[in-house]
């Protein structure tokens, strides 16, 4: 897809980075239990959602690269792009902690992908729809996923009850930045381009909250005090070290082919 | 789930996969889950991967019954002198598929 109007140009190329850094670093946050899962089963199962992701991500940042310049790739967006030039919601990039960590974040993920998705569906730009309707069957089973985990955790044992609970009160304040918008979001929004999210965040937490509920959680109240700063290359110190990780290998040998 | 599962794993589950629309099911492995749907999702991601099928069974293993080493005389070895019994006399028609199991 073609863009003859720079601004425009520029904010699809905006927007499309932000999903791709999203997925990319929940990706290389997940694929650090490649190997370390619970159980076998569960290991596969992290493993094929940080794949998914990594798919995910890779479209995106083709199509950034190409309305970037002729001269950038993709690998150049994810290796040789700085901490402060991500544009991913800090909340893809916390630690996954315990298991109970790992599944609340991702499921406070996949609830606002599926809402994301529903909508960008229909977006007028055809990259954009075109992997969005190959996403949302990915990431429906995501969210089969991460509920089961939470029903069984938050209604299992005292122990995996207290998990749960304790990581949903560390995540809770990094879901309000799931619903950042600013003049790059408003622009797309008019031009049919991306969803308008800000309507969709009543329904997101009503969701969230009925899946609390169903695991025998408290309710949480969206209305607090949430972390932002994400969408502008303000990250936590999580961050810095993903990319060390990510990135040390191109960047030390950067003709290094496969 | 009964005393089968007397280790600290979750219980054992047969997984069997459809290849394609009308075909028979056919055992692909098993897995370790806590319940059925839970065994349905690790099915899927553990044996459905690189587009195997289009539908899974999922089984107890408890529930499966076996016939054992010591039936292998009685069970099968009279079939063995009974060529007859093979559909080896028809020529098949070119073009026509035939799974050779």
């Amino acid at each position: 897809m073609t863009y003859t109007d720079d601004k425009l140009k520029n904010a699809v190329r905006e927007y499309t980075i932000r999903l791709a850094d999203d997925r990319m670093i929940l990706s290389q946050r997940l694929s650090e239990l490649c190997g370390h899962g619970p159980i076998l089963e569960e290991d596969i199962a992290t493993t094929n959602t940080a794949l998914d992701l990594l798919g995910q991500a890779k479209l995106y940042y083709e199509k950034a690269a190409e309305l970037t310049n002729e001269n950038t790739s993709a690998d150049d967006l994810v290796f040789f792009r700085n901490e402060r030039e991500f544009t991913n919601v800090q909340i893809v990039e916390q630690d996954n902690g315990d298991f109970a960590h790992t599944i609340f974040r991702q499921l406070l993920f996949d609830v606002y992908e599926i809402l994301l998705y529903s909508d960008l569906v229909n977006s007028k730009d055809e990259d954009l729809k075109a992997i969005a309707a190959k996403a949302i069957k990915e990431t429906k089973y995501h969210l089969r996923h991460s509920r089961d985990w939470m029903l069984k955790l938050g209604g299992g044992t005292e122990e995996s009850h207290r998990r749960m609970k304790d990581a949903v009160d560390w995540f809770w304040s990094y879901s309000g930045e799931l619903f950042y918008s600013d003049e790059v979001d408003e622009l797309l929004i008019n031009e049919g381009i991306a969803p308008d999210m800000s309507k969709k965040r009543d329904e997101y937490y009503k969701t969230v909250n009925k899946i609390l509920e169903e695991s025998e959680l408290d309710e949480m109240d969206p209305d607090v005090w949430m972390q932002s700063g994400g969408r502008n290359g303000r990250h936590s110190e999580s961050l810095g070290h993903i990319l060390a990780a990510m990135q040390y290998l191109p960047r030390s040998m950067p003709d290094a082919k496969w | 789930m009964t005393d089968t599962n007397q280790d600290t794993q979750w219980p054992l589950w047969e997984v069997f996969v459809q290849p394609k629309s009308g075909r028979p099911y056919q055992h692909v492995g098993s897995l370790h889950a806590t319940d059925a749907e839970h065994a349905l999702q690790n099915a899927r991601d553990v044996y459905s991967r690189r587009q195997e099928g289009v539908a899974i069974w999922i089984v107890p293993a408890e529930h499966i019954v076996a016939s054992t080493p010591e039936d292998v005389g009685p069970f099968f070895d009279p079939a063995n002198d009974k060529v007859y019994r093979h559909p080896t006399f028809y020529k098949i028609p070119k073009g026509v598929n035939v799974d050779v199991h």
